[in-house]
């Protein structure tokens, strides 16, 4: 099944140079459809009021790290089965394990390449 | 012993050679050696009640006495008031400088790449390939302002906790830190889940992580 470019991301991280990024490379992937938030709680209350496909979050922010963006969504009815990549600089073994627990759809180290955000995105909206 | 005087605490040695004086005067036939007999038996008999293990014990006190004032005349001489007041907030101001610069001329570099990309939409085949492929590699680069930025917000996390523990030290000894006050260190609720950019030595790489992803 083909993926839909033009459904909604938002991406969310503390790095404003990040965010832009980000933005840029998911523009070269045809994804035009983008919005950003500084950090969870932010973006909590985007994703309860908008309509997004995919969630790609920093994990290190305040006052709501991506962590617990991520457990506030998976905890939420609506927004449970919403595809969530977690890119981070936490490369940790316990890190990787605690995001999985709490149910991250793929998960990208800092630093990486577009190829790597590109490989990882079409994985988890396949299996949408 | 007191000056009958002034009624003030005399010195040792002043005091001794008071006494000795006053004997000397109610007794003047008293010969010094005698005194010094005397003097020397007071001393011997002290001695000799205590043991080895309580003199070894006495030695060692005093010794820690002289470290104890010795350390405590080095951490005078660190200036710690300096090192808490200027020195740390000093080197934390520069890492934050540091850190403001990147961002900003990593965002100059953005925009030129975005105007780049506005170019390569104009034109096509190989040459829009080989722009985009260009800023591609360009935002990628870019990445490093976020990796330094983190990195650097954990070194002034560390000039924090060393402030705060030589503080710490300063005020246990109750000397030379007159005023310093230990920092006290935020700490967030998963904390011990941030541990920021790993050195290369230490850090998973995303083929790592996707084996260990895979193996749930």
């Amino acid at each position: 099944m083909p993926i839909d470019k033009a459904m909604n991301v938002l991406i969310v991280d503390d790095y404003k140079t990040m965010l832009r990024i980000i933005r840029n490379l998911l523009k070269q992937i045809d994804f035009n459809n983008v919005e950003e938030a500084a950090d969870g709680t932010e973006a909590l209350q985007k994703l309860r009021a908008g309509n997004f496909g995919l969630v790609i979050s920093d994990w290190n922010m305040a006052p709501m790290t991506g962590l617990q963006l991520l457990q506030e969504v998976r905890a939420d009815n609506r927004l449970k089965a919403m595809p969530f990549i977690m890119i981070t600089a936490e490369s940790k073994t316990e890190n990787v394990i605690a995001a999985k627990a709490a149910g991250v759809s793929n998960y990208i180290v800092k630093p990486f390449n577009a190829e790597t955000l590109k490989e990882k995105i079409e994985k988890v909206l396949a299996h949408v | 012993m007191f000056d009958a005087k002034n009624d003030k605490p005399l010195g040792g040695v002043q005091a001794l050679k008071r006494k000795l004086t006053e004997i000397r005067d109610r007794q003047p036939d008293t010969e010094p050696a005698t005194i010094t007999e005397v003097v020397r038996a007071v001393l011997t008999t002290i001695s000799d009640e205590l043991t080895a293990k309580e003199s070894s014990l006495l030695r060692e006190v005093e010794e820690l006495g002289r470290m104890i004032a010795s350390t405590k005349s080095e951490i005078a001489a660190l200036r710690v008031d300096d090192i808490t007041d200027r020195d740390i907030p000093f080197a934390t101001d520069e890492l934050d400088a540091i850190v403001e610069h990147t961002a900003h001329a990593t965002n100059a570099i953005l925009e030129s790449c975005e105007l780049l990309d506005e170019v390569a939409a104009t034109v096509s085949g190989e040459a829009a390939a080989k722009l985009q492929a260009a800023t591609t590699k360009i935002y990628e680069a870019c990445g490093f302002q976020d990796i330094t930025g983190q990195r650097i917000t954990k070194v002034v996390g560390t000039l924090k906790t060393i402030e705060a523990k030589v503080a710490h030290i300063v005020s246990a000894f109750g000397t030379a830190g007159a005023g310093v006050r230990a920092v006290p260190v935020h700490v967030a609720s998963d904390a011990d889940l941030l541990n920021g950019p790993q050195l290369p030595a230490h850090a998973m790489d995303q083929s790592d992580i996707d084996r260990l992803l895979a193996d749930f």
